[in-house]
């Protein structure tokens, strides 16, 4: 499976400004050869999902350097379950204090990149989660 | 300053002095292949005289005299030997009571100078109640959707006897701190601080935009022109170079993009009708402190030395306050890292000492903490006594200017200058600072920067202690500041709450003078002022700009990717 199949949405929800992060992740996803949609800032939940559904994409990736990780992921999560789309795996990264991380694994968010992760590492988590989600449509 | 005798013995000493420490190849054993600063300039194994003369730097001319043009030696005579740099730490989170006693607990604590964050909801005009808001209330900064909520903030601290600085832009906020001055028994021409009002920082570097640029930078220039008229202590606009750089861009580039900043301001306020010599005193500036002590050093130096320069020549300023770069400096936040938390503390001392060496005055440091979260009471007094160390023990103030003369810093000055004109030159042949936006152009230099600094990071060829080298398995076990979900509920109903209690009638009456004003392009920093005193809200406020400038298109905003 070659990364010219994936399509991975990178996403900036809410107020937060911060995007430095975001895009450079979106940079080292296309030069691996993904195609990335970047959202832009400013999007609700709900929009940033409706992106994603209608981008088809094959994962979210969400950069929240703002603290609100906690109100505004399970909004998202909720979304995407309300829309028959919580197939698609979703991913979170930024200013994320420790002690959040479980929570926010125990929402159902795949994979958190604390501040200090290094990009190779979310490559390849978007590589590894999307080829799992396809064995598993495979086999379904 | 070397007489040519002396330099051709200089020269020819150093070329044996080579020879020395070469092997038979001719090679000399190093760590690196190159080393450069942070910013990618180059960096020699050694600076002489001959550097000095190489560059053409001419004592006179080029370094002068603190508190003489070109400024590069500081603005004052006696800097810190006559007067300390102000301790200025940013703050602002959660309910504004809360803020109040943050406030009065750094003012306990020996750092006297107020700096005030606003959440996101406040600083993009929408308030706690918008759907936009969902999780943000008080979380990066404190919400203010009333003066209510202003006269919380600033309660039992007497307007007139501090000085404050508003990281904010455009009317309201202002409005809403002039009013409660005003409650106070203060005039506006008591007032002393600053506004941040940096339409186009506020745009490149925190992607901060409500209304169309040309209208933000119009706002600004309102807020502005008020100050010029009736606020003669105050600085109306901070340039700010600190967001952009946290962005990921250079040393060299922070400096160009600010001061290109700076000239689109100084444009404008003279479109407006404003003598350069009557604003020129009042602007002031703010710089990030980053990593690269020397270049840092090197940055604040080269910096007042094209400023004082655009003043005088290309704005013909004669007031020699109006070439002046007064500057407050932040540590940088993206520097500060989450794994091992308390090696920030270390990195912070630098970064505030880089400050110091280079003539700030005044001084925000980071809290060891901030990689993760807003600080404890704890952690910012660690930061306050940071700069008290600095200050009290270090031994750096004694004299003025004493990175002067190092034949490093000298020729990293120079070669900074260097490289921020021709930046400079570049943006003012796009068309400017907004220009220079609205086409991509500085997001594009930005993001390649940024991107090219997270894979040396990741090739290593950066070090970062704790995250790429020296880490440890450690959880850093801290406590962390939590901002409380109930709060925003809590912030919501008070809106409610307040268009109860408040005269409808005075609001509508006030949001249609401040309607018709917008229409009619004029300064709306008093019709704005008149609909704050009647307790219009934030959003209120906003809503009748955006009826005449029109929502920004974020979705147009071209991001350099």
């Amino acid at each position: 499976m070659s990364d010219e199949n994936i399509r991975v949405l990178v996403g900036k929800i809410g107020l937060d400004g911060h995007d430095r992060g975001g895009l450079i992740i979106a940079q080292a996803l296309k030069n691996a050869g993904m195609e990335v949609i970047y959202t832009g800032l400013k999007n609700t939940s709900e929009g940033v999902v409706e992106i994603a559904i209608q981008e088809d994409v094959d994962i979210i990736g969400i950069s929240i350097l703002s603290g609100a990780h906690l109100v505004l992921m399970p909004i998202l999560i909720d979304e995407l379950k309300k829309n028959n789309a919580d197939d698609i795996p979703v991913i979170v990264g930024g200013v994320i204090p420790p002690g959040d991380i479980p929570k926010l694994k125990a929402m159902n968010v795949r994979e958190v990149f604390p501040a200090g992760s290094l990009v190779e590492e979310t490559v390849a988590c978007i590589r590894r989660l999307v080829k799992e989600g396809r064995k598993k449509t495979i086999a379904s | 300053m070397y007489d040519g005798d002396m330099l051709d013995e200089i020269r020819k000493r150093q070329e044996e002095w080579e020879r020395k420490i070469q092997d038979e190849q001719g090679n000399v054993k190093e760590r690196k292949e190159a080393f450069t600063t942070l910013g990618e300039i180059p960096v020699k194994r050694l600076y002489t005289p001959l550097d000095l003369v190489d560059r053409d730097i001419d004592y006179l001319r080029d370094i002068s005299f603190p508190g003489e043009y070109p400024f590069t030696r500081g603005i004052h005579p006696t800097m810190y030997r006559g007067r300390l740099w102000t301790i200025r730490q940013f703050m602002g989170f959660g309910d504004p009571r809360k803020s109040n006693e943050r406030l009065k607990y750094l003012m306990n604590s020996g750092a006297p100078g107020l700096n005030v964050a606003f959440d996101l909801p406040t600083i993009n005009g929408v308030g706690s109640d918008h759907p936009l808001a969902r999780g943000e209330v008080g979380r990066d900064g404190v919400p203010v959707n009333s003066l209510e909520d202003m006269e919380q903030l600033f309660d039992g601290i007497p307007l007139g006897k501090v000085s404050t600085s508003l990281v904010i832009a455009y009317p309201p906020i202002p409005c809403m701190y002039i009013a409660v001055a005003e409650k106070q028994g203060f005039r506006p021409d008591q007032l002393r601080g600053t506004f941040q009002n940096d339409s186009i920082c506020r745009d490149v570097g925190a992607n901060v935009r409500v209304v169309p640029r040309r209208a933000e930078l119009k706002l600004c220039v309102d807020v502005v022109e008020y100050a010029n008229k009736h606020m003669p202590l105050w600085y109306p606009i901070s340039i700010v170079g600190y967001q952009i750089r946290e962005k990921g861009c250079t040393a060299a580039q922070e400096v160009a993009f600010n001061l290109s900043d700076g000239i689109e301001f100084v444009r404008a306020f003279i479109e407006r009708g404003m003598d350069v010599d009557s604003f020129g005193p009042r602007l002031s500036f703010m710089w990030n402190a980053h990593n690269d002590f020397f270049e840092e050093i090197a940055k604040y130096r080269a910096a007042r030395r094209i400023w004082a320069r655009i003043m005088k020549e290309k704005f013909k300023a004669r007031n020699p306050m109006s070439m002046q770069i007064r500057f407050h400096t932040q540590t940088s936040g993206v520097s500060l890292t989450a794994q091992q938390p308390l090696n920030n503390v270390v990195r912070v001392a630098v970064q505030g000492l880089a400050a110091v060496l280079g003539g700030t005055q005044s001084l925000h440091t980071n809290s060891m903490d901030e990689a993760m979260a807003l600080p404890t009471e704890d952690s910012v007094k660690m930061a306050v006594r940071t700069q008290q160390i600095l200050a009290h023990e270090s031994g750096v103030t004694n004299t003025v200017d004493p990175m002067a003369g190092s034949y490093y810093v000298e020729s990293l000055t120079k070669d900074l200058e260097d490289e921020a004109m021709a930046y400079m030159d570049k943006i003012a042949e796009i068309g400017g600072a907004i220009e220079a936006v609205e086409t991509g152009y500085i997001q594009k230099e930005v993001t390649k920067a940024a991107y090219a600094y997270q894979n040396k990071v990741e090739k290593k060829q950066e070090i970062i202690v704790g995250v790429n080298d020296y880490m440890d398995d450690r959880d850093p076990n801290i406590n962390l500041l939590e901002i409380d979900e109930e709060f925003e509920r809590y912030m919501c109903a008070k809106i409610e709450e307040l268009k109860d209690r408040r005269n409808r009638s005075d609001v509508e009456v006030s949001l249609d003078k401040l309607r018709e004003a917008a229409f009619r392009d004029e300064n709306l920093m008093e019709p704005t002022m008149e609909a704050v005193n009647s307790y219009a809200t934030l959003r209120e406020v906003w809503d009748v700009y955006k009826e005449r400038y029109g929502s920004f298109n974020e979705k147009a905003h071209i991001t350099g990717l």
